[in-house]
């Protein structure tokens, strides 16, 4: 049996990007785009743990229908920086900040990105602006929520609101900056035959994801930066008390934040479009309607922000409008699951790690997405807003989603980027306990929400408790599960096969160099004749299906 | 943005021009790499600003009098010979791209330094507009121990500043808030313009640019014309509101 | 009506069921498409595992014709769901004519609530079963939201600002109110209960509480005090400020020449901000109020304006709740 590729193996190579140079400074003061990747991988999961503590102790509190464990100011603490260490430090930047710094020049054939100063410049800032956060969390903490409706974060807080302000006006530069880079990089640096429809559907995503950065993050800029003002020099924009309109500022503020939360998901839907590909060994059905449904998915997401509003004393006509186009929103992720799954049919399914996580995304971003129907529709809305409704919404797409993608992605693309494999069987046990304990969490807080049970409650009326203890017991499996993977990737860096360029026998451009690549990724530029996704030349596939594979042997 | 399917770079370019950057293949993709940069981020600039329009935008529809009062008090000469100062600051930065491309030196070195100068002057009226405020007490709150901000009508009229009728106080401060954050956000970008424009000029002197490769200037020279149309917007909106209700 | 699975809240309003519909439609679509893409997945994934380690299956680019089916359903079933959604919101949104009216201010971390016949409450509402109550809301300090699950109703309440909502309770029983905007220390102790009983029951507790007068009628009292009176005259016919009597609900005329509805609060903006939308042919000359009265005082000012019958009649305001506000009752004591 010949091997699977058809094309030149790349020479293997003693010196990648990881030993090319030693010592700190090559590392703190590198150009090199995966070295910048790995730096933001150490960052974010330092990031992760932090918020994954915050949960955590959430999850305690919420046992019990008292407040018994935390007093009701920490817990108000605990939950608000929840949010922003998760949303602002690890989410936001998750995927395009690792996989898409690690993958984008890779994937277009190109040697690095357009402005590569300019990537470690956006860590820097990236570690400035949480610097300045975890200043703020240890010298007292901020306890608005991470929305920080005024006027209580303009007037009534009392605690580090300008401080923690600061770091996220900073840290939204980061996302500035990456989103700046891959527009560049993807218009101006493709290879010679890498045309638009031919580029992976990874790129899609982070072409759709960096338009997002570059037009929203400077209103979330500007907004934090007048939030600030106002609470430093009572100027009277958002406190009704000097004449102000606090939902002048829930309006700029979700201006941005609905968009962010498709910055959050869109890369991870562009991961799932890679593990569901090359692991069915099958191009992408429809692969240019999933291509334009993540550019409608950018754009919808700009329309829609009011249905955060919808209980603020909004207009009821200003409503429909938002409602209508929520729902029009919800129809290009929809095009993406259809396609997926009609990708798999006469496909060759494996079952290795990174697909069970591909797979965990579709159903569970299914579960996700259609219960923000819920909150699309008027009625129902006025009824599930601020109860755990929204809360058990938002985890099933930010976890269920974006997290299952990165995770995939990450025990995906490890052989290329540390040049070892993780143990196998370990993956796939945890991706099921993630899985399982994942649900056990937020499934339950569904039905506490439409129950009544309002989100940022420290104690409870006990008819809720039921529905808390068992999401504390799946918080607790899913930590768990959370674990392994944390540990196992750190032993495979010293203890794990080492992985061959191709491991996973691939068309893409990024397994066509060494597994850990070199410094310049291409020896020599590449020319692309090929189409996405494409596993062999059409003479060499075969129909899978009725009575098994039919095979033609070589 | 036109698909540049780049030729395949033959290893007998091994280095191409000195200012070819290794991670790309000539000096074309470099220089569209560049230029496409910088109008990916003045985009972001234009969203960044347009939250303060739109402040402004709410602020003046709610309070048309108080605006139309602050705005009669600003020095509508000054405001007039700055707007003047930075058009010809870009028609001169223009003629340094033009002569940069077609490898005039001299020219080009004396436009540059004629934009720096005419950037500063913009700057320095500037300067002279906020010492008045100063000195009228129209510095919002008290950022300013020294001057607070007007306390009564009294003062104000003292200060040849007169309210029209429904004007109040605390509104026209609200002006002069978005006033200062407008104009020294928009003076922080002019000096950030002119760090760049020294730095360009100091290149320029050392002889760093030619026809070939010149995309600082161009790309520095967008910048700058940014800048000047966000004053372009600037001006109107807020020296040149209800002059026609001046005098009742 | 309570279910032995504990699904859904207690139903308790006339609208409760409506929004129950909708969400059982929204389930059972939900449940539907979930456990078909579930079932679809788990059925290739194992029909079409891989077999033997060099297949590579014959590639398929795609069909528009599925594309086109799998955009236009969820598109039609979407607008179902908004067009159902659009129908009932605007049910619960809309406040309805005739009314009782509820005063309500939320503050850190208390519920003050004065019906319109006087009773105060702290933290609990009782309201009979099978009539319209409208609550007109404001916070005195933050963001609140006024949450009563069993209603299936919420609606925030923002300082500076009037809000509004409304139920018709169907079912006598003790529901939960709960402040649902987060709003600080005591956020998960704002809560409190609405208590519905039958109308006799509801009317031996209104006279077994005392009231020291209604809303309209301290309104009245805070007139004569704040000397409102003396530019709008006694019964506010009027003088040199604008005439007050029987202009609620109407529209008037500003100077910048744009009309408005006098509500309640254009009413309120006024006592606060008199400059800010001037009634047309009158002068900048009323005083502002601000920090000189409390919030619950201006809704007390604001039901005594609504009281007021056009024409300027004498008699005082009524201190029973009547269903049409200008209905002139006689004085009634203030019960004991």
């Amino acid at each position: 049996m010949r091997p699977i590729e058809y094309y030149e193996p790349p020479v293997p190579s003693k010196v990648n990007y990881i030993n090319a140079q030693y010592g700190l400074k090559s590392w703190l003061l590198t150009k090199d785009h995966k070295r910048i990747a790995l730096l933001y991988l150490g960052s974010i999961t330092f990031f992760f743990f932090i918020g994954g503590l915050y949960a955590l102790m959430i999850r305690l509190e919420l046992l019990t229908p008292q407040g018994d464990f935390l007093q009701s100011a920490t817990y108000n603490k605990v939950f608000t920086q929840h949010g922003i260490i998760m949303i602002f430090f690890f989410l936001i930047p998750s995927i395009p900040a690792t996989l898409g710094n690690f993958l984008v020049p890779m994937m277009i054939g190109a040697k690095d990105l357009a402005f590569p100063r300019i990537n470690l410049l956006s860590w820097y800032v990236y570690l400035l602006g949480g610097v300045i956060t975890i200043y703020a969390l240890l010298a007292g903490g901020v306890d608005t929520g991470w929305t920080f409706y005024t006027p209580f974060s303009t007037t009534f807080s009392n605690s580090y609101v300008v401080a923690t302000g600061l770091g996220i006006f900073i840290n939204g530069f980061s996302s500035i900056l990456t989103g700046l880079n891959f527009i560049v990089t993807i218009h101006t640096m493709r290879a010679p035959g890498m045309t638009w429809f031919r580029l992976p559907l990874f790129i899609w995503s982070h072409y759709a994801t960096s338009l997002i950065m570059i037009l929203g993050t400077p209103v979330i800029a500007i907004t934090v930066l007048l939030l600030a003002f106002e609470r430093v020099a009572r100027v009277g924009i958002f406190d009704p008390a000097l004449g102000g309109d606090p939902i002048l500022f829930q309006h700029l503020f979700w201006f941005y934040s609905h968009p962010a939360v498709y910055i959050m998901v869109l890369p991870s839907m562009g991961v799932v479009s890679e593990l569901i590909a090359n692991f069915s060994r099958k191009n992408i059905f429809g692969y240019s309607f999933v291509a334009f449904s993540s550019l409608a998915i950018a754009v919808f997401g700009f329309l829609v922000w009011g249905h955060h509003l919808f209980v603020t004393s909004q207009s009821v006509y200003a409503g429909m409008i938002f409602s209508f186009l929520s729902f029009a929103v919800a129809i290009p992720s929809a095009i993406k699951v259809f396609n997926w799954t009609a990708t798999l049919y006469k496909s060759s399914i494996s079952y290795d790690t990174p697909m069970l996580y591909g797979l965990g995304f579709i159903g569970l971003f299914t579960v996700g997405g259609m219960t923000g129907l819920f909150l699309a529709s008027l009625a129902v809305d006025v009824h599930l807003s601020d109860t755990y409704f929204v809360v058990a919404h938002f985890h099933y797409i930010m976890v269920g989603g974006a997290l299952m993608g990165y995770l995939g992605g990450l025990h995906y693309w490890w052989p290329k980027i540390s040049g070892r494999m993780y143990p196998e069987g370990w993956g796939r046990f945890s991706a099921l306990v993630i899985f399982v304990g994942f649900n056990l969490t937020f499934l339950p807080q569904f039905v506490a929400g439409y129950l009544g049970m309002p989100r940022r409650y420290h104690a409870y009326p006990p008819e809720f408790q039921v529905f808390n203890v068992l999401s504390t017991a799946g918080a607790s499996i899913l930590g768990f599960g959370m674990l392994i993977p944390a540990i196992y990737f750190v032993w495979s860096m010293r203890y794990g096969k080492r992985a061959e360029a191709n491991p996973w026998h691939l068309p893409g451009l990024e397994w066509r160099t060494p597994s850990p690549p070199p410094t310049e990724n291409f020896a020599v530029t590449p020319i692309v004749t090929w189409e996405a996704y494409e596993f062999a030349p059409p003479e060499e596939t075969q129909v899978v299906g009725k009575f098994g594979p039919e095979l033609e042997q070589i | 943005m036109a698909d540049v399917i780049n030729s395949h770079a033959t290893t007998s370019e091994a280095h191409g021009h000195r200012a070819l950057q290794h991670h790309f293949e000539n000096m074309e993709q470099q220089r569209e790499a560049g230029t496409l940069g910088m109008w990916v981020f003045l985009v972001t600039e234009i969203m960044f600003f347009g939250g303060m329009f739109l402040a402004y935008t709410l602020y003046r529809s709610k309070y048309p009098a108080s605006f139309a009062s602050a705005s009669n008090h600003l020095d509508i000469t000054l405001g007039t010979v700055n707007t003047g100062v930075l058009i010809l600051s870009s028609f001169t930065m223009a003629m340094a791209v033009y002569f940069t491309q077609i490898g005039k030196r001299r020219p080009q070195i004396l436009c540059l330094i004629l934009t720096l100068m005419l950037g500063l002057t913009f700057l320095g009226i500037k300067g002279v507009e906020y010492h008045d405020k100063y000195r009228d007490h129209l510095i919002p709150g008290h950022l300013i121990p020294s001057s607070p901000f007007l306390e009564n009508e009294a003062e104000a009229e003292h200060h040849g500043l007169h309210l029209l009728e429904g004007a109040t106080l605390p509104q026209v401060e609200m002006f002069y808030w978005i006033y200062f954050a407008m104009t020294g956000m928009h003076a922080l970008h002019m000096i950030i313009g002119a760090g760049l424009l020294t730095f360009l000029l100091i290149y320029s002197i050392k002889g760093r640019f030619d026809p070939e490769y010149h995309s600082p200037v161009e790309v520095i020279g967008l910048y700058w014309h940014f800048v000047d149309i966000v004053w372009i917007f600037l001006f109107p909106l807020l020296y040149l509101l209800g002059r026609h209700l001046e005098h009742g | 009506m309570q279910s032995w699975i504990p699904l859904v809240p207690d139903s308790a309003s006339t609208l409760s069921w409506k929004v129950d519909a909708l969400y059982f439609y929204l389930s059972g679509v939900t449940l539907f498409f979930s456990l078909l893409i579930s079932a679809v997945l788990i059925f290739f994934v194992i029909r079409y595992r891989r077999r033997t380690p060099y297949e590579i299956p014959r590639p398929i680019a795609g069909s528009h014709k599925l594309e086109t089916l799998w955009t236009i359903i969820p598109f039609v079933i979407a607008m179902t769901m908004f067009g159902w959604g659009a129908q009932v919101y605007f049910q619960q949104y809309k406040p309805p004519a005739n009314a009782i009216e509820v005063y309500v201010v939320g503050k850190q971390w208390m519920w003050k609530l004065q019906h319109a016949t006087g009773q105060r409450e702290i933290n609990q509402l009782h309201i009979p079963v099978g009539r319209k109550i409208k609550l007109i809301m404001t916070s005195e300090d933050v963001i609140h939201d006024f949450f009563v699950p069993a209603f299936r109703t919420k609606m925030d309440v923002v300082p500076g600002k009037y809000t509004t909502m409304w139920f018709e309770a169907t079912t006598p029983g003790t529901y939960h109110l709960f402040c649902a905007e987060y709003c600080g220390m005591n956020h998960s102790g704002m809560t409190g209960s609405i208590v519905v009983m039958e109308p006799r029951e509801f009317d031996n507790w209104l006279s077994g509480n005392a009231a020291s007068g209604t809303p309209a009628s301290q309104g009245q009292q805070l007139f004569q005090s704040l000397g409102c009176a003396s530019c709008h005259g006694q019964n506010g016919e009027g003088g040199r400020g604008p005439t007050l009597a029987g202009v609620f609900g109407k529209k008037t005329q500003l100077q910048t020449g744009e009309s408005v509805t006098v509500d309640e609060g254009y009413v309120r903006e006024s006592i606060l901000n008199p400059q800010a939308k001037l009634v047309a042919g009158f002068g900048a000359i009323m005083p502002t109020f601000q920090g000189q009265v409390r919030e619950d005082q201006l809704m007390q000012l604001v039901a005594f304006i609504k009281s007021l019958p056009a024409g300027g009649q004498t008699e005082a305001p009524p201190t029973t709740a009547t269903p049409a506000p200008r209905q002139a009752a006689s004085p009634t004591q203030n019960v004991k």
